[in-house]
């Protein structure tokens, strides 16, 4: 008995570790983030004095840079509440340490996401008039609304599994002023067994209720282009591949967030390889679902030879936009299955490079879908090229620091890996997981096989760790 | 009800672009300096596209002088998220510029590319400033906005019609690059008055729209002898 409280005095001060305890590295980081911020800051508001025109935008290239950042930051949301949604549903035991981290990035990043389109109005002032006068006929009404659902729906999510580890820092932190918020956001947390069962039924429910949103919010995104009449925006795949796409971005920004937190925070006993090996395979799977969604694309558009089509598809493959492109997919193809498809190559260090290609490589992807379809339009107009000015660049710029720096206030402030759940998983997962695996055998021969089977086969690559360096 | 629309006979246009200039001048659009065009920001309710066949000296130029296609089933109109832009009950496709937001949703759904967004605040000179005109609203910048067919016009037209207690005649209402037109390539009228000249030119095997294989459905007829190659 006096072990296991141990034992779990232990998980507690690992993961609270980062929030009593702050380096210099926190506040130079913090600097650097607060300095690109406010670049960005300035740009935008010369944005806003003097109209889109300090943009690189012109006609017939209406959209650039912002609506690239839109569909790309609202892609990335998907990593978390999905995952973290399937692999809860899934009962996937492995999920405890990363489920948060995942979540967090969700609720974070949509924020982003609606700004850069905020931003690429004309008219941010009237932004209300999407609710006061909207057209419920425009797809952009309905990014409108399932951005906004999928927003309420993931905060909920985020929050209703930190209840238990805010009222574990009530206690902490009883007196302070910290106590205070946390005794606030605790909503009365005593963790009686009726609450535990609420809060239970409440994160299923959820879990289910926030896995379809999530696949309508980058179905409904990819729905603005795919709902024009332009040559090659104009496609039925594109709302499985955007949300193939969105997917694949979202694990990738999972695992380099994961990646940091292990390091900075000290967490390699919970953020284990095992964790980012099972990532890294989905990963994998998710970038050849992605070729394949690529693949059909251009081929469907090459072979059918419309002009107005093939134009578009040539300023991809050989024009103008011919080195993103490639860029594109030997980032989200080649590198990923050569890295991740060799057990050697599959180890931490490995997975992070790979996860940066995929997050440069799906910026580029929204890009290369964005800008050849606008530069080619279907009358012998006169066009001209697009190159972003530094007010893109550094809104753009802005946008990601700022991403990163509330990551890392979230870290500050809240478990980054889920305090209860980790008990939870040492306490009852272990037991359930040998009762589920003995439930799936033949009653008799069996029986005296040990219940971490499964478990141990998939621990097997922690043997090749070697993220030392 | 009527149905606006116009009629283009390329055989007749010289490229003089005199339809360019009455339109800028009747609608205040507002006037672009050399770095607005070299970087296609420029604003033209009415261009005239200038399309080059074969190589130097066995050269055709042709022109095709384009307005709002004011189409039936306007591929901007149904993106709009705010209803800022709708096809209304005379045919002619509207801008509100008062309520457009700026997202260039629909400048990027128009298959003709003749919306046109205002990148910058609109400048006049002192001398322009007296001479605009006040029957049509000035644009912020931020909002798209494109070819009317003068709708002032026919607003004008009614108000006058109803002065005089008569119904509006076809010939009371035309827009300015109609008028203009020194060679009157350009005819306006009532598509649906089965006596009026664009009713009958619209038929004509001369006549065809553009892009019509998109179902569009252009109020804007085109005409010229044998194919058009755009």
């Amino acid at each position: 008995m006096d072990n296991k409280s141990d034992d779990y005095s232990k998980v507690e001060e690992d993961l609270l570790r980062p929030i009593t305890q702050t380096g210099r590295d926190f506040y130079v980081t913090v600097a650097i983030l607060l300095a690109i911020i406010s670049v960005g800051v300035f740009a935008w508001i010369i944005q806003l004095r003097e109209g889109l025109g300090v943009t690189g935008l012109n006609r017939p290239i209406f959209w650039g840079f912002y609506i690239t950042n839109f569909v790309f930051f609202i892609g990335i949301s998907h990593a978390g509440t999905l995952i973290s949604a399937i692999l809860r549903l899934a009962n996937a035991e492995w999920r405890r340490a990363i489920t948060r981290s995942a979540e967090v990035i969700t609720v974070l990043v949509l924020f982003f996401g609606v700004l850069n389109i905020i931003n690429d109005l004309g008219r941010p002032d009237r932004l209300l008039y999407t609710i006061f006068h909207g057209e419920f006929r425009s797809p952009l009404l309905w990014d409108v609304v399932s951005i906004s659902i999928y927003f309420i729906c993931s905060s909920i999510y985020l929050f209703l599994p930190l209840i238990p580890d805010i009222a574990l820092m009530r206690d902490k932190f009883k007196g302070t002023r910290k106590g205070k918020i946390y005794r606030i956001l605790a909503l009365g947390w005593k963790g009686t067994e009726k609450q535990w069962k609420i809060l239970g039924r409440a994160i299923s429910l959820m879990a289910v209720l926030v896995i379809p949103i999530a696949v309508s919010v980058h179905t409904v995104v990819s729905y603005v282009f795919a709902m024009t009449i332009q040559p090659m925006w104009h496609s039925t795949i594109f709302g499985p591949y955007f949300v193939t796409g969105a997917i694949f971005s979202g694990i990738a920004a999972l695992l380099i967030a994961m990646v940091i937190i292990r390091k900075s925070c000290h967490l390699q006993a919970y953020l284990k390889p095992v964790h980012f090996n099972n990532l890294g395979l989905l990963l994998l799977v998710m970038s050849l679902l992605w070729f394949y969604f690529t693949f059909t694309e251009n081929l469907t558009s090459f072979y059918g030879a419309e002009p107005s089509h093939l134009a578009v598809f040539y300023a991809k493959l050989t024009g103008q936009y011919a080195p993103y492109f490639w860029v594109m997919v030997f980032l989200c193809f080649i590198l990923p299955v050569a890295v991740l498809s060799n057990r050697k190559t599959r180890t931490i260090s490995g997975i992070f490079l790979v996860s940066c290609g995929v997050i440069v490589g799906m910026w580029l992807e929204r890009y290369t879908i964005v800008l050849p379809t606008l530069i080619n339009p279907r009358l012998p107009i006169e066009r001209g090229t697009y190159t972003p000015t530094w007010v893109e660049l550094a809104i753009t710029a802005a946008c990601f620091a700022a991403f990163i720096l509330l990551y890392i206030l979230f870290v500050k402030a809240f478990p980054i890996v889920s305090i209860w759940e980790i008990k939870e998983g040492k306490e009852v997962g272990v037991e359930e997981t040998a009762e589920r695996v003995k439930s799936y055998l033949p009653d008799t021969v069996f029986e005296k096989k040990s219940g971490g089977l499964g478990a141990n086969e998939i621990n097997s690559p922690s043997k090749r760790e070697n993220d030392h360096e | 009800m009527r149905k606006w629309g116009m009629v283009i006979d390329l055989d007749r246009c010289t490229g003089c672009q005199a339809c360019v200039v009455a339109c800028k001048a009747e609608n205040n659009v507002v006037f672009s300096d050399p770095t607005q065009e070299e970087t296609h920001r420029a604003i033209s309710w009415m261009s005239v596209l200038t399309v080059l066949e074969g190589e130097y000296p066995d050269v055709k130029e042709s022109y095709i002088p384009r307005p709002c296609m004011h189409c039936e089933n306007p591929p901007c109109v149904k993106v709009c998220p705010v209803g800022a832009t709708y096809k209304n009950p005379e045919g002619i496709v509207a801008q509100v510029y008062t309520r457009c937001i700026g997202c260039r949703y629909c400048t990027n759904n128009c298959p003709y590319t003749l919306k046109y967004f205002n990148y910058y605040r609109p400048r006049w000179s002192n001398e322009m400033k007296n001479l605009l005109n006040p029957d049509v609203s000035k644009r912020q910048v931020g909002v798209v906005e494109k070819c009317s067919f003068c709708h002032h016009r026919l607003q004008k037209a009614k108000e006058d019609a109803r002065f005089e207690k008569r119904e509006l005649r076809e010939e009371d209402y035309v827009p300015a690059c109609v008028q203009t037109c020194p060679t009157g390539a350009l005819i306006f009228g009532d598509l649906q008055n089965p006596k009026s000249e664009v009713h009958r030119l619209s038929k004509i095997s001369r006549a065809f729209r553009l892009l019509e294989e998109l179902g569009t459905e252009p109020q804007v007829f085109y005409l010229t002898e044998g194919e058009w190659h755009g």
